[in-house]
């Protein structure tokens, strides 16, 4: 069911927050971004194991992620180090707060109606 | 931090009879006059009702955005209904895919509860069981994307409360 969304959504571009949406939109994306944040960045190598995917794998959801803006890899000697950036994850926050107004918008509504 | 990411909680003074405030919300007309959906029965516990987004007629500009989800239809199970007190159902959060059937798939639970306070009635909305949906099912929400908020939301603040 989708509920109505806030005024507040209006002020918000939403063609930035979905794409970090559908780069997180897969469990091993989710949980790459999970490691990255909770270790800081770090290395395919680092970041492939304990996964059960290819290293060529896990590269490719990297790039999903880089392209959507959420991770970004920078040479280190011989490897990349990859890091997630933390500016987008505030994007998604702030859309996890319009979200939570869905209901007080509908409420409004209820407000609106039985205060009449 | 499992309760974090199942439950939303919401609560809001309304300064009308408490008699007013339960027939907004359990004789289904009016809910769907407010909320913004046509159901085809009235509200009995045990009962499911079929029902259809319609754009809500309180808010027009909200009833603009619901326009792409007119006449989408969905389920709601009505579970307790305890006169003038509490009402509740079950519904498939963001069920807004056209064409899928989310019948098999876990319910969340809404529950409205109204609680006499001197200025009024306080309402107590609570939406539970985001943890039992399916990862799949929010992930395609994602992958259909803008459709899918809720359950976006829901993986999100998971991922950030594990994360943290």
């Amino acid at each position: 069911m989708r509920k109505p969304r806030s005024a507040a959504a209006a002020s918000l571009d939403p063609a930035r927050p979905a794409s970090i949406f559908a780069a997180l939109g897969d469990e091993t994306r989710l949980r790459l971004a999970s490691r990255l944040c909770a270790g800081g960045p770090q290395s395919i190598a680092r970041l492939t194991a304990g996964f059960e995917v290819t290293r060529q794998a896990i590269t490719k959801h990297l790039h999903r992620m880089e392209e959507a803006g959420l991770v970004s890899g920078t040479r280190s000697g011989r490897e990349r180090l990859w890091e997630l950036d933390a500016g987008r994850l505030e994007d998604a926050r702030r859309y996890l707060d319009v979200i939570s107004r869905q209901w007080d918008a509908a409420l409004l509504r209820l407000q609106e109606l039985v205060e009449d | 931090m499992a309760g974090e990411t199942d439950r939303i909680e919401k609560q809001i003074l309304l300064r009308a009879p408490r008699g007013r405030v339960w027939r907004a919300l359990t004789e289904s007309k009016e809910f769907g006059t407010w909320f913004g959906m046509k159901l085809d029965g009235p509200f009995e516990p045990g009962a499911t009702l079929r029902g259809t987004i319609v754009p809500t007629r309180v808010d027009p500009d909200v009833a603009a955005k619901q326009k792409q989800f007119e006449g989408l239809p969905f389920e709601l199970i009505i579970d307790r209904i305890e006169p003038e007190t509490l009402f509740s159902f079950r519904w498939h959060p963001n069920a807004i895919e056209r064409g899928v059937d989310y019948s098999a798939e876990p319910t969340t639970l809404i529950v409205f509860e109204l609680k006499e306070v001197a200025d009024g009635i306080l309402l107590t909305v609570s939406e539970s069981g985001f943890d039992q949906i399916p990862l799949a099912r929010r992930a395609q929400a994602f992958e259909s994307n803008e459709k899918g908020w809720g359950m976006v939301v829901k993986l999100i603040e998971k991922y950030l409360a594990q994360a943290a």
